[in-house]
């Protein structure tokens, strides 16, 4: 069909909404609550056309075209009611973008400037509301809450978690949690999705800035970084370096510059992590353990399971994840090794990650009462922390990882995104099993950014049911059918945040689908690159072994490296 | 015929629903059927308007005084509870019926009135109270009073919603099948494929009577249309404007209607199953509801397989927690999905997509009330009333500074004029009229100059107004027309559901404004932010209303236009004036001491809160008019009436 924009004509197919056919066309509207692959709500009416027929302002994000339909898109009318509705929202929001977390990069901001809002004509009572600092990982400001309502949405459609949800009316309204309490006593995972898909400065993640300069300015501390496999293709974005290039050289040198004592590789615990769970899943397969088996190196699939699915928590894996692995490695073989006191390390994690932040402060995730990790950057705060330091990342010399601890495979590197510690154990566990490494190495079956992928491995003529989801409504999904008995799966992945770490909630805000994809590209070329490709040839991996843990699952490994679980009772 | 219920419902089961044997039947027979439809009667019967309007007015203790003199007196009476006749102004109203003599209905019965009335009535006797009318049937008449037909209040309207309504015991079926209920069901679903109703019901020209008066047999039609397992008919009764209360009286009058309506819209519409949504703070209506809905499922009418028609058809009462919006019919259908009251954008159309994703058909109580006596009488009849583009009547709740408050129905057509001052008596207190309120907080206000346009859908929209549900709210001389723009500003601000930014920030922002002006600025600061506000007023109103996503946000602006084109100059006066000649915005006020009349007491001095009076003990007193934020108390302690409004 044809419709009319802007007096000029251009096709549209039935069933596509005006905005999808601006978007084709190049023709930028401004949108707010609108989201990608999801139902319009056509909450903020900032992104109105006019229609020539009938003569009235339509949301273009939820009308469909209609043959003949002709519409404007930036007529004084339009203008001047999308510019009306920016100043009624400022009227009700804190004036203090330059102490805004999203300063600059703020799409209210950004609407108001190109708008022109220059003056405030329209003022009026703000509500004031309290933070909400009660969770471990994410910080709500609701007075910065413009109600767009994405939040909710991407809990509920994405994550199936439903934590928050609009409450009170009129303009009483406010996104909160059941019963209006702290967001620990919901329902939350700290995925962190939602500080992805906030246009403002309401939701951020909470920062661990002060005690992490104060442990380096404090001369008797070693403080460790460990970054997860995702960060190095991940962080080059902040620095305008384009999407996916590894900069792992340039991250151990900032780490360095910055102050931190020693730079690890979280990788090399992935290694660890394959080890420990690729032996737990050879062990449950041949002497009948519990199946399938579920990974559980993301602590907000941890958390949901607690909460959501407590039936299946005894098919989680109990390895830690490798954050706290090599926590618990630092603290125990390392310090041991450096002769160092094991409370006198300060361990500081970088992840993609804010629900890691709460991982971080698990009872369970302790060692003889010393934490396995005392503190969690996300990718955007160490970007800005390697600004406050004013660092040239850009032009850094590259630097090699510490030792022991540093060195890694490409098969843990694949941790950084959906269906790669599927791979990476799938790699290990058919060497355990048949002595011989798996061809190519590549299992294509799992790779790729769909919330779910299945596939069929055969290891000595046995046909090893594996499943990869991302996305936590998708894997509830797959364990609904798994509940209503279905048996042909042993093997589970589960990674909350759509396509992996790579887009993990403390990542780069703002990044879009393509920049996802260059990130596990990237992720895959170093693979494709490398010599080490499996996690069970790492050779520092099999001196931990050799020298310290005896072998995988030993006892020594289980009180340092495993953990438990348990039903999570929340308000829902 | 015995008084066994099973023989009556075989009775009416046989003579009256399955088919119309009314004209043939023996002597007894058509007695107990004139018994039924309350022609005349064997027991003397008491009816007590015991609506929701009644009962606050006292109905209750007027029921039980008759029941302490029926006991007391060992007579044998039947004391019935009905719904409200419409005369809200002069509730609590009782009738008395006695066998040979017509029923004859009684104003203003309170419980001490009731035992004179009774004694009389008894003794066949007039007695010495306020007579509405006797109800003119072949009995005898009683002498000197006139037929209630002819006073005023009835004499204009024409009843066909409401024709049960105060009349029949609402929760007694027999009676509604008396008068000829259900058969109209019956026929539809025996002798009319759904095309046909759809057509019928179309060529009516019944336009939806919960405010946006969209034809309600082409709505159908694209529900009819949809090919889907599953269907839904809600009927929304979730009447939340201020001083609209048609719904509640039409259910707690004549339930068994409503039901009747929805039976044979969800046949047409291909539905088996449908919702009430009601307001909880309807329990008398729910509670007559129920009832009526189990008696229906007695009948055979809702259930599998009705009169083995292969029809199905079931009701469900879904009680909605108060929110204004859920008005809405897309909100609406999340209320009852169990999700958050909001609004979605349309299209696609409940029609096509509504309930739990399927196709389903909302109309308004009064709209379904209007279906059985289309299929009755027939399109051409129901066309025949009314005007070109709006056919009918319409109900309409009358309330506000008129002498006789209540609910009356008038074909379309029928003047403004006539419904306040021919039907409501005109202005209490001998007043001037102002201004009506039609169509709630999404409405506009009437005045003087427009008072005889036609009521009718389309010439309310040419004046700024609307038809809306049918509140119509009389507003007279004292009345300060910014005050009532304030007023529904708040109650819509209050009720947006929160989720446009447009009608969230904006009707609060409106709001803050219009408070701004009915209060004097404190300095110089708040002088110039109010006319700042004032200057965003109209700007921020436009963008409101065409860029709101749902009717809530669209017509929220309404009143503050509406009265702002009608009565700039009131809005002025606030503005440049800082006054209120209505007197109502109390904070405008300013007060002036008569320094004649000053004792200088300092009763004043002491108990004003801003200590905006001055003055030396035992000489005159001054007031500091910047001071002073129009409270009053000064005026309410002087012994000596020397402080007055300027």
């Amino acid at each position: 069909m044809n419709i009319e924009i802007n007096n000029k004509t251009v096709t549209a197919n039935n069933g596509e909404t005006i905005l999808d056919v601006l978007k084709r066309n190049n023709i930028h509207v401004p949108t707010l609550c609108h989201m990608k692959d999801m139902l319009p709500t056509g909450a903020c009416r900032i992104c109105v056309v006019e229609d020539i027929n009938s003569g009235k302002l339509i949301p273009s994000c939820s009308f469909p075209v209609y043959d003949g339909l002709r519409i404007k898109t930036h007529s004084q009318r339009v203008i001047n009611s999308r510019k009306t509705i920016v100043e009624l929202l400022l009227s009700n929001h804190p004036d203090d973008c330059l102490y805004c977390v999203r300063n600059g990069n703020c799409e209210l901001q950004n609407l108001s400037d190109n708008l022109q809002v220059r003056e405030r004509k329209i003022r009026g009572q703000k509500i004031r509301y309290k933070l909400d600092l009660s969770s471990a990982s994410i910080k709500r400001d609701p007075e910065k809450c413009i109600l767009c309502g994405r939040c909710v949405r991407v809990c509920e459609e994405v994550m199936g978690v439903s934590a928050i949800d609009f409450i009170n009316r009129g303009s009483k309204t406010v996104i909160g949690t059941t019963f209006d309490k702290g967001l620990n006593t919901s329902s939350c995972v700290n995925c962190g999705q939602c500080i992805m898909v906030c246009p403002t400065g309401a939701l951020s993640e909470k920062k661990h800035f002060p005690e992490i300069l104060e442990a380096i300015n404090d001369p008797e501390k070693i403080v460790v970084a460990q970054y997860a496999p995702a960060i190095s293709v991940s962080i080059a974005e902040d620095f305008d370096l384009k999407s996916g290039t590894d900069v792992n050289g340039k991250l151990n040198a900032a780490l360095r510059r910055i102050g931190f004592d020693k730079v690890f590789d979280t990788t090399f615990a992935a290694d660890l992590t394959i080890m420990e769970e690729g032996s737990e899943l050879i062990n449950r397969i041949q002497n009948g353990g519990k199946l399938p088996l579920i990974t559980s190196c993301c602590p907000a699939w941890i958390k949901y399971a607690e909460e959501f699915t407590p039936d299946f928590l005894d098919n989680i894996s109990s390895c830690k994840s490798p954050q706290q692995m090599l926590g618990a490695v630092l603290k125990s073989y390392y310090a041991e090794k450096q002769n160092i006191k094991p409370e006198n390390i300060y361990s500081v994690s970088i992840m993609p990650c804010t629900a890691k932040k709460f991982e971080g402060q698990r009872d369970e995730m302790t060692n003889n009462g010393i934490t396995d990790v005392d503190a969690v950057l996300t990718t955007r705060e160490l970007a800005e922390l390697i600004n406050t330091f004013g660092i040239d990342f850009k032009n850094l010399e590259p630097e090699l990882t510490d030792s022991p601890h540093g060195v890694r495979s490409s098969a843990g590197k694949l941790f950084g995104v959906s269906g790669g510690v599927m791979e990476a154990a799938i790699r290990t566990a058919y060497f355990k099993l048949t002595g011989k490494e798996l061809m190519n190495f590549k299992v294509n079956a799992v790779r790729g950014l769909e919330g779910r992928k299945e596939a069929k491995v055969n290891i000595n003529d046995m046909d090893l049911g594996v499943a990869v989801v991302s996305g936590l409504a998708n894997a509830k999904k797959l364990l609904d059918e798994i509940k209503a008995g279905r048996d042909d799966i042993h093997f589970i992945e589960i990674m909350a945040c759509p396509g992996g770490c790579i887009g993990g909630g403390g990542q780069k805000i703002n990044a879009d689908e393509d920049a996802l994809k260059e990130r596990m590209k990237a992720l895959y070329i170093i693979d494709e690159k490398e010599t080490l490709k499996v996690s069970h040839k790492n050779p520092e991996v099999i001196e931990l072994y050799n020298k310290f843990l005896g072998e995988p699952n030993s006892h020594k490994a289980h009180e340092l490296l495993h953990t438990s679980y348990q039903k999570r009772e929340v308000l829902l | 015929m015995t008084t066994k219920n099973t023989n009556i419902k075989d009775f009416l089961t046989n003579n009256l629903l399955l088919e119309n044997k009314t004209n043939s039947l023996n002597e007894s027979d058509a007695k107990n059927l004139e018994v039924l439809r309350g022609e005349t009667t064997e027991k003397p019967k008491i009816y007590i308007g015991a609506g929701t309007c009644g009962l606050g007015a006292g109905a209750a203790k007027t029921k039980a005084a008759a029941e302490n003199f029926i006991k007391k007196n060992n007579i044998e009476a039947e004391i019935i509870e009905t719904g409200c006749i419409g005369l809200c102004a002069y509730e609590p109203i009782m009738d008395f019926h006695i066998q040979g003599f017509n029923r004859i209905s009684f104003s203003n019965v309170y419980e001490n009135k009731v035992e004179n009335i009774l004694t009389n009535m008894f003794g066949h006797n007039i007695p010495d109270a306020d007579i509405l009318g006797q109800f003119p049937t072949e009995n005898e008449n009683w002498e000197n009073v006139k037929s209630i037909y002819e006073h005023p209040f009835f004499e204009p309207q024409k009843r066909i919603v409401l024709q049960n309504c105060g009349l029949v015991n609402p929760i007694k079926i027999e009676e509604y099948i008396a008068r000829g209920g259900y058969a109209n069901y019956l026929k539809a679903i025996k002798k009319f494929t759904p095309a046909e109703i759809c057509n019928k019901v179309e060529k009516s020209g019944l336009r939806g009577r919960g405010g946006g008066g969209f034809p309600t047999g082409k709505k159908w039609k694209f529900a009819a249309n949809e090919k889907a397992d599953q269907k839904y008919l809600i009927c929304n009764a979730d009447e939340g404007d201020p001083g609209a209360f048609m719904d509640r009286a039409v259910i707690e009058g004549d339930p068994h209607r409503l039901i009747e309506g929805m039976a044979i819209a969800a046949f047409t519409i291909g539905a088996t199953k449908s919702y009430v949504y009601i307001r909880a703070e309807y329990p008398l209506a729910i509670e007559r509801l129920k009832i009526a809905i189990e008696q229906a499922k007695q009948y055979g009418l809702i259930g599998k397989n009705i009169y083995n028609t292969g029809v199905d058809f079931e009701i469900k009462i879904k009680m909605g927690a108060g929110a204004f919006v859920c008005g809405e019919e897309t909100a609406l259908i999340h209320s009852i999905e169990g999700k958050r009251g909001m609004p979605r954008p349309r299209p696609p159309f409940p029609a096509v997509n509504g309930l739990f994703g399927k196709p389903t058909i909302i109309n308004n109580v009064e709209t379904f009330a209007n279906v059985a006596e289309i299929i009755k009488n027939g399109e051409d009849w129901f066309a025949s009333i009314g005007t070109k583009g709006s056919k009918g009547t319409k109900v309409f709740a009358l309330s506000g500074n008129v002498k006789l408050t209540g609910l009356v129905e008038v074909p379309m057509g029928t003047t403004i004029r006539d419904v306040i001052f021919k039907i409501g008596g005109g202005i209490n207190h001998n007043k001037n009229f102002k201004a009506v309120q039609i169509g709630g907080p999404s409405g506009g206000c009437i005045t003087e100059q427009n008072l005889d346009i036609k009521i009718d859908y389309d010439s309310l929209i040419e004046v700024g107004a609307m038809m809306g549900s049918g509140g119509l709210v009389v507003m007279d001389e004292d009345t300060c027309m910014v005050d009532v723009a304030k007023f529904f500003m708040d109650f819509i601000q209050r009720e947006s559901c929160g989720k446009c930014i447009p009608c969230r920030e904006g009707t609060k922002r409106m709001l803050e404004i219009l408070e701004s002006i009915t209060k004097k600025p404190m300095n110089q600061n708040e002088a110039l932010e109010r006319f700042n506000g004032i200057i965003q007023l109209e700007r921020m109103a436009k963008v409101i209303k065409e860029t709101s996503l749902c009717g809530l946000g669209q017509t929220a602006p309404n009143p503050v236009l509406s009265t702002l084109k009608w009565f700039k100059h009131e809005y002025e006066e606030h503005i440049f004036e800082r006054k209120c000649s209505a007197n109502i915005c109390t904070e405008l006020r300013t007060f002036t001491i008569d320094v004649e009349k000053c004792t200088g007491c300092h009763a004043c001095v002491r108990k004003c809160p801003t200590k905006a009076i001055i003055g030396n003990p035992k000489s005159a007193h001054f007031i500091i008019e910047d001071k002073c934020i129009g409270c009053g108390t000064c005026e309410t302690v002087c012994k000596f009436d020397a402080i007055s409004v300027k």
